[in-house]
Protein backbone atom coordinates (compact mmCIF):
# COMPACT_ATOMS: atom_id res chain seq x y z
CA UNK A 1 0.00 0.00 0.00
CA UNK A 2 1.08 3.60 -0.61
CA UNK A 3 2.52 5.25 2.24
CA UNK A 4 2.10 8.70 2.23
CA UNK A 5 4.02 10.87 4.99
CA UNK A 6 1.38 13.52 6.48
CA UNK A 7 0.35 15.46 9.69
CA UNK A 8 -1.83 13.70 11.95
CA UNK A 9 -4.37 16.18 11.75
CA UNK A 10 -4.09 16.34 7.91
CA UNK A 11 -4.22 12.24 8.14
CA UNK A 12 -7.46 12.36 9.86
CA UNK A 13 -9.59 14.52 8.14
CA UNK A 14 -8.50 13.05 4.87
CA UNK A 15 -9.60 9.27 6.47
CA UNK A 16 -12.82 11.11 7.61
CA UNK A 17 -13.69 11.85 3.92
CA UNK A 18 -12.28 8.61 2.71
CA UNK A 19 -14.90 7.31 5.21
CA UNK A 20 -17.40 8.96 3.62
CA UNK A 21 -17.86 11.90 6.17
CA UNK A 22 -19.70 14.63 4.14
CA UNK A 23 -20.79 16.88 6.54
CA UNK A 24 -17.34 19.15 8.78
CA UNK A 25 -18.14 21.83 11.03
CA UNK A 26 -15.59 23.14 13.08
CA UNK A 27 -13.94 26.51 14.42
CA UNK A 28 -10.60 26.97 14.68
CA UNK A 29 -7.96 26.10 17.99
CA UNK A 30 -4.43 25.43 18.33
CA UNK A 31 -3.06 22.24 18.26
CA UNK A 32 -6.29 21.06 15.73
CA UNK A 33 -6.82 24.01 13.40
CA UNK A 34 -4.71 21.78 10.53
CA UNK A 35 -7.53 19.68 10.64
CA UNK A 36 -10.07 22.18 9.89
CA UNK A 37 -7.80 23.65 7.18
CA UNK A 38 -7.74 20.68 5.00
CA UNK A 39 -11.29 19.57 5.68
CA UNK A 40 -11.82 23.63 4.47
CA UNK A 41 -9.33 22.70 1.16
CA UNK A 42 -10.61 18.94 0.04
CA UNK A 43 -14.32 18.76 1.55
CA UNK A 44 -15.90 20.84 -0.98
CA UNK A 45 -14.26 18.53 -4.04
CA UNK A 46 -15.01 15.23 -2.39
CA UNK A 47 -18.64 16.46 -2.38
CA UNK A 48 -19.48 17.37 1.02
CA UNK A 49 -19.84 20.46 3.00
CA UNK A 50 -16.88 22.41 5.14
CA UNK A 51 -18.85 25.09 7.11
CA UNK A 52 -16.69 26.97 10.01
CA UNK A 53 -19.39 28.22 12.70
CA UNK A 54 -19.85 31.12 14.74
CA UNK A 55 -18.48 29.04 17.52
CA UNK A 56 -17.65 25.67 18.80
CA UNK A 57 -21.63 25.36 20.24
CA UNK A 58 -22.83 26.19 16.83
CA UNK A 59 -20.64 23.66 15.05
CA UNK A 60 -22.12 20.73 17.67
CA UNK A 61 -25.37 21.87 16.85
CA UNK A 62 -24.93 21.71 13.48
CA UNK A 63 -23.74 18.44 13.77
CA UNK A 64 -26.53 17.33 15.27
CA UNK A 65 -28.71 18.67 12.75
CA UNK A 66 -26.78 16.87 9.64
CA UNK A 67 -26.25 13.45 11.45
CA UNK A 68 -30.51 13.88 12.13
CA UNK A 69 -30.73 13.25 8.17
CA UNK A 70 -28.24 9.99 7.99
CA UNK A 71 -25.16 11.37 6.53
CA UNK A 72 -21.90 10.96 8.54
CA UNK A 73 -21.34 13.99 10.40
CA UNK A 74 -17.99 15.38 12.02
CA UNK A 75 -16.53 17.99 14.42
CA UNK A 76 -13.30 18.68 15.84
CA UNK A 77 -11.43 20.84 18.46
CA UNK A 78 -9.33 21.01 21.21
CA UNK A 79 -10.04 20.75 25.02
CA UNK A 80 -11.41 24.18 25.82
CA UNK A 81 -13.38 24.05 22.86
CA UNK A 82 -14.73 20.63 23.15
CA UNK A 83 -15.83 21.64 27.13
CA UNK A 84 -18.02 23.99 24.99
CA UNK A 85 -19.19 21.19 22.44
CA UNK A 86 -20.45 19.32 25.77
CA UNK A 87 -24.25 20.24 25.58
CA UNK A 88 -24.62 19.27 22.46
CA UNK A 89 -22.59 16.02 22.41
CA UNK A 90 -25.02 15.33 25.32
CA UNK A 91 -28.48 16.01 22.52
CA UNK A 92 -26.43 13.94 20.02
CA UNK A 93 -26.23 11.01 22.53
CA UNK A 94 -29.91 11.71 23.66
CA UNK A 95 -31.00 11.88 20.47
CA UNK A 96 -29.57 8.21 19.27
CA UNK A 97 -27.91 9.75 16.44
CA UNK A 98 -24.18 8.52 15.02
CA UNK A 99 -21.64 11.27 14.71
CA UNK A 100 -17.97 11.81 15.26
CA UNK A 101 -16.58 14.29 17.65
CA UNK A 102 -12.41 14.87 17.72
CA UNK A 103 -10.52 15.86 20.36
CA UNK A 104 -6.55 17.37 19.75
CA UNK A 105 -5.78 17.24 23.28
CA UNK A 106 -4.03 20.66 24.94
CA UNK A 107 -3.28 21.75 28.54
CA UNK A 108 -6.26 22.70 31.04
CA UNK A 109 -7.86 23.54 32.61
CA UNK A 110 -9.70 26.29 31.53
CA UNK A 111 -7.93 27.89 28.40
CA UNK A 112 -4.52 25.88 29.99
CA UNK A 113 -2.10 25.96 27.21
CA UNK A 114 -1.77 24.64 23.67
CA UNK A 115 0.73 21.74 24.28
CA UNK A 116 -0.01 18.08 24.00
CA UNK A 117 -2.44 17.03 27.04
CA UNK A 118 -4.09 13.79 28.64
CA UNK A 119 -6.24 15.16 30.98
CA UNK A 120 -9.63 15.30 28.93
CA UNK A 121 -9.65 11.49 29.98
CA UNK A 122 -12.35 12.07 32.98
CA UNK A 123 -14.76 14.17 30.37
CA UNK A 124 -14.07 12.01 27.39
CA UNK A 125 -15.20 8.66 29.50
CA UNK A 126 -17.18 10.09 32.45
CA UNK A 127 -19.17 12.56 31.69
CA UNK A 128 -18.91 14.93 28.33
CA UNK A 129 -22.47 16.72 28.67
CA UNK A 130 -24.97 15.75 31.43
CA UNK A 131 -27.30 12.46 31.24
CA UNK A 132 -26.75 9.25 31.15
CA UNK A 133 -24.70 8.20 28.76
CA UNK A 134 -21.66 7.24 27.06
CA UNK A 135 -19.20 8.00 23.91
CA UNK A 136 -17.23 5.28 22.06
CA UNK A 137 -13.73 6.67 22.94
CA UNK A 138 -10.48 5.67 21.04
CA UNK A 139 -7.09 6.92 21.72
CA UNK A 140 -4.87 6.83 18.76
CA UNK A 141 -0.98 6.50 19.27
CA UNK A 142 0.47 6.90 15.87
CA UNK A 143 -0.32 8.50 12.34
CA UNK A 144 -2.10 5.63 11.10
CA UNK A 145 -4.18 5.00 14.45
CA UNK A 146 -5.59 8.91 13.51
CA UNK A 147 -6.56 7.22 10.49
CA UNK A 148 -7.55 3.89 11.43
CA UNK A 149 -9.76 4.79 14.43
CA UNK A 150 -11.50 7.57 12.57
CA UNK A 151 -12.54 4.84 9.84
CA UNK A 152 -13.67 3.15 13.07
CA UNK A 153 -15.23 5.39 15.35
CA UNK A 154 -17.36 6.33 11.71
CA UNK A 155 -18.58 2.86 11.51
CA UNK A 156 -19.29 2.05 15.07
CA UNK A 157 -21.24 5.24 15.84
CA UNK A 158 -23.51 4.27 12.59
CA UNK A 159 -23.56 0.41 14.04
CA UNK A 160 -25.00 1.59 17.42
CA UNK A 161 -26.31 4.81 16.80
CA UNK A 162 -24.48 6.96 19.47
CA UNK A 163 -21.48 9.67 19.16
CA UNK A 164 -17.62 8.13 18.92
CA UNK A 165 -15.11 10.04 19.98
CA UNK A 166 -11.25 10.31 18.97
CA UNK A 167 -9.13 11.64 22.14
CA UNK A 168 -5.96 12.78 20.46
CA UNK A 169 -3.22 15.14 21.28
CA UNK A 170 -1.01 17.83 19.92
CA UNK A 171 1.65 15.82 19.69
CA UNK A 172 -0.13 13.16 17.22
CA UNK A 173 -1.96 15.96 15.89
CA UNK A 174 1.47 17.88 14.92
CA UNK A 175 4.02 15.33 14.39
CA UNK A 176 3.97 13.31 10.59
CA UNK A 177 4.57 9.96 9.76
CA UNK A 178 4.03 7.63 6.96
CA UNK A 179 0.14 6.54 6.60
CA UNK A 180 -1.54 4.46 4.68
CA UNK A 181 -5.54 4.75 3.32
CA UNK A 182 -7.46 1.70 4.02
CA UNK A 183 -10.78 0.90 1.82
CA UNK A 184 -13.89 1.53 3.00
CA UNK A 185 -17.16 1.20 2.74
CA UNK A 186 -19.31 3.99 3.88
CA UNK A 187 -22.82 2.71 3.40
CA UNK A 188 -22.92 -0.74 5.08
CA UNK A 189 -25.64 0.21 7.36
CA UNK A 190 -29.30 1.72 6.34
CA UNK A 191 -30.35 4.51 8.16
CA UNK A 192 -33.91 4.60 6.16
CA UNK A 193 -35.91 3.64 9.62
CA UNK A 194 -34.90 6.64 11.58
CA UNK A 195 -33.51 9.20 9.11
CA UNK A 196 -35.15 12.56 8.73
CA UNK A 197 -34.18 12.83 5.22
CA UNK A 198 -37.87 14.25 3.80
CA UNK A 199 -40.82 11.73 4.10
CA UNK A 200 -42.05 12.89 0.24
CA UNK A 201 -45.57 12.37 2.16
CA UNK A 202 -44.35 8.15 1.41
CA UNK A 203 -43.92 7.60 4.79
CA UNK A 204 -44.61 9.04 8.27
CA UNK A 205 -42.67 11.11 9.67
CA UNK A 206 -38.96 10.61 11.08
CA UNK A 207 -39.05 12.81 14.37
CA UNK A 208 -35.57 13.32 16.36
CA UNK A 209 -35.61 14.35 19.72
CA UNK A 210 -33.97 13.87 22.99
CA UNK A 211 -37.08 15.11 25.19
CA UNK A 212 -39.68 12.78 27.32
CA UNK A 213 -41.66 14.83 29.53
CA UNK A 214 -42.85 11.40 31.14
CA UNK A 215 -40.34 9.85 33.57
CA UNK A 216 -40.80 6.35 32.62
CA UNK A 217 -40.75 7.00 29.36
CA UNK A 218 -37.47 8.74 29.33
CA UNK A 219 -36.55 5.93 31.56
CA UNK A 220 -37.28 3.15 28.72
CA UNK A 221 -35.08 5.14 26.20
CA UNK A 222 -32.17 5.51 28.48
CA UNK A 223 -32.44 1.63 29.49
CA UNK A 224 -32.50 0.48 26.07
CA UNK A 225 -29.51 3.10 25.55
CA UNK A 226 -27.79 0.71 28.19
CA UNK A 227 -28.43 -2.25 26.86
CA UNK A 228 -26.44 -1.19 23.62
CA UNK A 229 -23.70 -0.08 26.02
CA UNK A 230 -23.57 -3.62 27.13
CA UNK A 231 -23.13 -5.20 23.53
CA UNK A 232 -20.39 -2.53 23.22
CA UNK A 233 -18.37 -3.41 26.46
CA UNK A 234 -18.56 -6.89 25.42
CA UNK A 235 -17.40 -6.32 21.64
CA UNK A 236 -15.52 -3.69 21.15
CA UNK A 237 -12.57 -3.39 23.51
CA UNK A 238 -9.49 -3.02 21.94
CA UNK A 239 -5.96 -3.01 23.49
CA UNK A 240 -2.31 -3.76 22.47
CA UNK A 241 -0.47 -6.01 25.16
CA UNK A 242 3.68 -5.68 24.71
CA UNK A 243 5.55 -7.89 26.13
CA UNK A 244 3.35 -8.59 29.07
CA UNK A 245 3.89 -12.16 29.21
CA UNK A 246 6.62 -12.99 32.10
CA UNK A 247 6.38 -8.85 33.43
CA UNK A 248 6.80 -8.08 36.61
CA UNK A 249 5.51 -4.20 36.27
CA UNK A 250 2.81 -3.79 34.00
CA UNK A 251 3.25 0.03 32.70
CA UNK A 252 -0.10 1.20 31.53
CA UNK A 253 -0.39 4.45 29.06
CA UNK A 254 -2.22 5.19 25.84
CA UNK A 255 -2.04 7.70 22.85
CA UNK A 256 1.07 9.59 22.82
CA UNK A 257 2.53 8.75 26.27
CA UNK A 258 2.67 4.91 25.31
CA UNK A 259 5.22 5.91 22.61
CA UNK A 260 7.42 7.22 25.16
CA UNK A 261 6.74 4.45 27.81
CA UNK A 262 7.43 1.72 24.91
CA UNK A 263 10.72 3.15 24.65
CA UNK A 264 11.35 2.83 28.35
CA UNK A 265 9.93 -0.27 28.81
CA UNK A 266 12.50 -1.72 25.91
CA UNK A 267 15.30 0.41 28.38
CA UNK A 268 14.05 -1.43 31.34
CA UNK A 269 14.43 -5.29 29.33
CA UNK A 270 17.93 -4.04 28.13
CA UNK A 271 19.00 -3.61 32.22
CA UNK A 272 17.21 -7.32 32.76
CA UNK A 273 13.79 -5.81 34.61
CA UNK A 274 11.09 -7.87 33.55
CA UNK A 275 8.48 -4.17 32.68
CA UNK A 276 5.67 -4.75 30.14
CA UNK A 277 3.12 -2.18 28.68
CA UNK A 278 -0.30 -2.52 28.46
CA UNK A 279 -1.86 0.33 26.03
CA UNK A 280 -5.51 0.55 25.92
CA UNK A 281 -6.62 1.75 22.01
CA UNK A 282 -10.39 1.89 23.46
CA UNK A 283 -10.67 4.01 26.57
CA UNK A 284 -14.53 3.67 27.30
CA UNK A 285 -15.11 0.99 27.25
CA UNK A 286 -11.97 0.11 28.76
CA UNK A 287 -10.55 -3.39 27.87
CA UNK A 288 -10.85 -4.94 31.11
CA UNK A 289 -10.59 -8.36 30.00
CA UNK A 290 -7.03 -7.22 28.23
CA UNK A 291 -5.71 -5.69 31.00
CA UNK A 292 -6.16 -8.55 33.34
CA UNK A 293 -4.39 -10.66 30.64
CA UNK A 294 -2.07 -8.08 30.60
CA UNK A 295 -1.30 -8.13 34.30
CA UNK A 296 -1.39 -12.12 34.92
CA UNK A 297 2.15 -12.11 36.52
CA UNK A 298 2.93 -8.58 37.63
CA UNK A 299 3.11 -7.70 41.18
CA UNK A 300 2.97 -3.44 40.52
CA UNK A 301 1.01 -1.46 37.71
CA UNK A 302 2.66 1.69 36.80
CA UNK A 303 0.00 3.85 35.17
CA UNK A 304 2.10 6.56 32.64
CA UNK A 305 -0.11 9.92 31.89
CA UNK A 306 0.07 13.43 30.29
CA UNK A 307 -2.39 14.65 33.57
CA UNK A 308 -2.19 14.31 36.81
CA UNK A 309 -3.36 10.42 36.70
CA UNK A 310 -7.12 10.07 35.13
CA UNK A 311 -6.83 6.29 34.25
CA UNK A 312 -5.36 5.50 37.97
CA UNK A 313 -8.95 4.34 38.90
CA UNK A 314 -10.20 2.70 36.00
CA UNK A 315 -7.00 0.61 36.13
CA UNK A 316 -7.85 -0.26 40.12
CA UNK A 317 -11.32 -1.16 38.94
CA UNK A 318 -10.34 -3.01 36.10
CA UNK A 319 -8.08 -5.65 38.06
CA UNK A 320 -10.03 -5.34 41.13
CA UNK A 321 -7.50 -3.39 43.22
CA UNK A 322 -5.61 -6.88 43.41
CA UNK A 323 -2.37 -5.24 42.74
CA UNK A 324 -0.78 -1.86 43.49
CA UNK A 325 -1.42 0.37 41.08
CA UNK A 326 1.46 3.59 40.69
CA UNK A 327 1.22 6.69 39.02
CA UNK A 328 3.67 8.86 37.14
CA UNK A 329 2.92 11.71 35.06
CA UNK A 330 3.30 15.28 33.67
CA UNK A 331 0.46 17.66 33.07
CA UNK A 332 0.42 21.16 31.50
CA UNK A 333 1.48 20.03 28.00
CA UNK A 334 5.16 18.85 29.31
CA UNK A 335 5.74 15.19 27.80
CA UNK A 336 7.46 12.85 30.09
CA UNK A 337 10.99 11.48 28.79
CA UNK A 338 11.84 8.03 28.57
CA UNK A 339 14.28 8.24 31.03
CA UNK A 340 12.19 9.96 33.67
CA UNK A 341 9.60 6.99 33.22
CA UNK A 342 12.84 4.52 33.29
CA UNK A 343 13.63 5.83 36.87
CA UNK A 344 10.37 4.97 37.94
CA UNK A 345 10.59 1.75 36.76
CA UNK A 346 13.77 1.05 38.10
CA UNK A 347 12.32 2.37 41.77
CA UNK A 348 9.32 0.18 41.56
CA UNK A 349 11.72 -2.97 40.18
CA UNK A 350 14.25 -2.14 42.92
CA UNK A 351 10.74 -2.23 45.70
CA UNK A 352 9.99 -6.40 44.00
CA UNK B 1 20.38 0.54 11.25
CA UNK B 2 19.72 1.76 14.64
CA UNK B 3 17.16 4.64 15.02
CA UNK B 4 18.80 8.04 14.09
CA UNK B 5 17.73 10.90 15.94
CA UNK B 6 17.87 14.19 14.60
CA UNK B 7 17.17 17.81 16.14
CA UNK B 8 16.86 20.92 13.40
CA UNK B 9 17.40 24.52 15.35
CA UNK B 10 17.37 28.32 14.76
CA UNK B 11 15.10 31.29 14.05
CA UNK B 12 11.44 30.85 13.08
CA UNK B 13 11.88 31.78 8.82
CA UNK B 14 15.29 30.16 8.61
CA UNK B 15 13.19 26.90 7.15
CA UNK B 16 13.66 24.73 10.10
CA UNK B 17 10.62 22.55 9.47
CA UNK B 18 11.40 22.98 6.05
CA UNK B 19 14.77 21.14 6.13
CA UNK B 20 13.23 18.38 8.68
CA UNK B 21 10.32 17.57 5.72
CA UNK B 22 13.02 17.02 3.73
CA UNK B 23 14.40 14.04 5.79
CA UNK B 24 11.59 12.44 6.11
CA UNK B 25 10.81 12.36 3.01
CA UNK B 26 14.59 10.85 2.34
CA UNK B 27 13.27 8.45 5.22
CA UNK B 28 10.10 7.66 3.38
CA UNK B 29 11.81 7.45 0.00
CA UNK B 30 14.09 4.52 1.43
CA UNK B 31 11.59 2.64 2.79
CA UNK B 32 12.52 3.69 6.37
CA UNK B 33 10.48 4.36 9.46
CA UNK B 34 10.04 7.84 10.57
CA UNK B 35 7.97 10.42 12.62
CA UNK B 36 8.79 14.19 12.63
CA UNK B 37 7.63 16.39 14.79
CA UNK B 38 7.28 20.39 14.76
CA UNK B 39 7.72 22.94 17.74
CA UNK B 40 4.35 24.68 17.51
CA UNK B 41 3.00 27.63 19.18
CA UNK B 42 4.58 30.78 20.24
CA UNK B 43 7.78 30.18 18.68
CA UNK B 44 6.42 29.68 14.99
CA UNK B 45 5.23 32.91 15.40
CA UNK B 46 8.98 34.55 15.77
CA UNK B 47 11.81 33.14 17.89
CA UNK B 48 13.66 29.62 18.28
CA UNK B 49 11.69 26.73 16.39
CA UNK B 50 12.77 23.70 16.14
CA UNK B 51 11.76 19.99 14.49
CA UNK B 52 12.60 16.63 15.54
CA UNK B 53 13.01 13.83 13.10
CA UNK B 54 13.72 9.96 13.88
CA UNK B 55 14.64 7.55 11.17
CA UNK B 56 14.90 4.26 11.94
CA UNK B 57 14.11 0.35 10.45
CA UNK B 58 12.33 -0.12 13.04
CA UNK B 59 8.85 1.81 14.39
CA UNK B 60 9.70 4.64 16.46
CA UNK B 61 8.85 4.87 20.18
CA UNK B 62 9.08 8.49 21.47
CA UNK B 63 8.88 10.95 18.87
CA UNK B 64 10.25 13.60 20.45
CA UNK B 65 14.56 14.25 20.16
CA UNK B 66 15.64 15.33 23.78
CA UNK B 67 19.45 13.95 23.18
CA UNK B 68 20.28 14.02 19.43
CA UNK B 69 22.69 12.08 17.19
CA UNK B 70 22.49 14.49 14.87
CA UNK B 71 22.12 18.64 15.45
CA UNK B 72 21.97 21.10 13.02
CA UNK B 73 21.71 24.35 14.81
CA UNK B 74 21.17 28.04 12.96
CA UNK B 75 21.37 30.15 15.54
CA UNK B 76 23.59 31.03 18.72
CA UNK B 77 20.91 30.26 20.88
CA UNK B 78 20.03 27.25 19.66
CA UNK B 79 23.59 25.73 19.29
CA UNK B 80 23.59 27.13 23.32
CA UNK B 81 21.30 25.23 23.98
CA UNK B 82 21.28 22.19 22.72
CA UNK B 83 25.11 21.15 22.09
CA UNK B 84 25.51 19.92 25.83
CA UNK B 85 22.23 17.42 24.94
CA UNK B 86 23.77 16.16 22.06
CA UNK B 87 24.44 12.02 22.21
CA UNK B 88 28.70 10.92 22.28
CA UNK B 89 29.76 10.14 19.24
CA UNK B 90 26.66 12.30 17.82
CA UNK B 91 27.79 15.13 14.69
CA UNK B 92 26.52 18.68 14.72
CA UNK B 93 26.34 20.99 12.21
CA UNK B 94 26.22 24.59 12.34
CA UNK B 95 26.57 27.96 10.20
CA UNK B 96 29.23 29.63 11.18
CA UNK B 97 28.52 32.65 9.89
CA UNK B 98 26.06 33.43 12.54
CA UNK B 99 27.32 30.81 15.09
CA UNK B 100 30.52 31.34 17.36
CA UNK B 101 30.96 27.62 18.56
CA UNK B 102 32.23 27.72 22.03
CA UNK B 103 32.20 24.10 22.72
CA UNK B 104 34.81 22.26 24.53
CA UNK B 105 33.09 18.84 24.35
CA UNK B 106 35.43 16.33 22.47
CA UNK B 107 33.39 13.40 22.44
CA UNK B 108 31.09 15.06 19.54
CA UNK B 109 32.52 16.10 16.10
CA UNK B 110 31.33 19.92 15.28
CA UNK B 111 30.78 20.36 11.63
CA UNK B 112 30.74 24.43 10.91
CA UNK B 113 30.37 25.70 7.59
CA UNK B 114 29.35 29.65 6.63
CA UNK B 115 26.19 28.31 5.02
CA UNK B 116 24.69 31.68 5.54
CA UNK B 117 27.49 33.89 3.50
CA UNK B 118 27.94 31.05 1.17
CA UNK B 119 23.78 31.19 0.23
CA UNK B 120 24.29 34.60 -0.11
CA UNK B 121 27.44 34.45 -2.53
CA UNK B 122 25.89 32.02 -4.41
CA UNK B 123 22.56 34.11 -4.82
CA UNK B 124 20.21 31.19 -2.76
CA UNK B 125 18.44 33.71 -0.68
CA UNK B 126 17.27 31.34 2.06
CA UNK B 127 19.73 28.09 1.09
CA UNK B 128 21.29 28.04 4.11
CA UNK B 129 19.11 25.33 5.63
CA UNK B 130 19.79 23.37 2.35
CA UNK B 131 23.51 23.87 2.56
CA UNK B 132 23.95 22.33 5.61
CA UNK B 133 21.94 19.38 4.65
CA UNK B 134 24.09 18.61 1.61
CA UNK B 135 26.81 18.99 4.40
CA UNK B 136 25.31 16.50 6.52
CA UNK B 137 24.95 14.05 3.65
CA UNK B 138 29.01 14.14 2.83
CA UNK B 139 29.76 13.56 6.49
CA UNK B 140 27.16 10.85 7.48
CA UNK B 141 25.60 7.62 5.84
CA UNK B 142 22.21 8.58 6.15
CA UNK B 143 20.58 9.18 2.83
CA UNK B 144 22.74 9.19 -0.89
CA UNK B 145 22.45 12.48 -2.82
CA UNK B 146 19.67 11.03 -5.05
CA UNK B 147 17.75 10.06 -2.06
CA UNK B 148 18.18 13.66 -0.88
CA UNK B 149 16.99 15.19 -4.63
CA UNK B 150 14.28 13.26 -4.35
CA UNK B 151 13.09 14.11 -1.03
CA UNK B 152 13.09 18.24 -2.18
CA UNK B 153 11.51 17.34 -5.08
CA UNK B 154 8.77 15.96 -2.85
CA UNK B 155 8.79 18.90 -0.56
CA UNK B 156 9.27 22.14 -2.39
CA UNK B 157 5.48 22.66 -3.88
CA UNK B 158 4.35 22.36 -7.54
CA UNK B 159 3.83 26.41 -7.33
CA UNK B 160 6.98 26.07 -6.82
CA UNK B 161 8.79 24.06 -8.39
CA UNK B 162 11.32 26.16 -10.81
CA UNK B 163 13.20 26.44 -7.27
CA UNK B 164 14.14 22.96 -7.29
CA UNK B 165 17.78 23.63 -9.44
CA UNK B 166 18.81 26.35 -6.51
CA UNK B 167 17.97 23.41 -3.98
CA UNK B 168 20.37 20.97 -6.13
CA UNK B 169 22.78 23.84 -6.05
CA UNK B 170 22.68 24.16 -2.07
CA UNK B 171 23.05 20.91 -1.51
CA UNK B 172 26.48 20.67 -3.70
CA UNK B 173 28.01 23.79 -1.76
CA UNK B 174 27.27 22.19 0.94
CA UNK B 175 28.89 19.45 -0.32
CA UNK B 176 31.75 20.79 -1.66
CA UNK B 177 32.63 22.62 2.16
Amino acid sequence: MERNLMKGNEALAEAAIRAGCKCFFGYPITPQTELAAYMAKRMHKAGGVFLQAESEIAAVNMVLGAASTGVRAMTSSSSPGVSLKSEGVSYIAGSDLPAVIINVQRGGPGLGGIQPSQADYWQATKALGHGDFQLIVYAPASVQEMVDFVVKAFDRADKYRMPAMILADGLLGQMMEPVSFPEINADAYDKSSWAADGHKFKREHHIINSLYLKPDELENSIVERYKRYDIIKETETDAELYLTEDCDILLCAFGATARVVKSAVNDARALGIKAGLFRPKTLWPFPVKEINEAAKTAKTLLSVEMSMGQMVDDIRLAINCSRPVEFYGRTGGVIPTPAEVLEQIKRIGGTL
Amino acid sequence: MATTEILLAGFGGQGILFAGKILAYCGLTDGKELSWLPSYGPEMRGGTCNCSVCISDKPIGSPLVLTPDILIAMNQPSFDKFVKEVRPGGKVFYDSTLIEADCDRTDIELFGIPSQQLADDNALRGGSNIILLGKLIKETELFSVETMKKGIEKVVPPSKAALIPNNFKAIEIGMSN
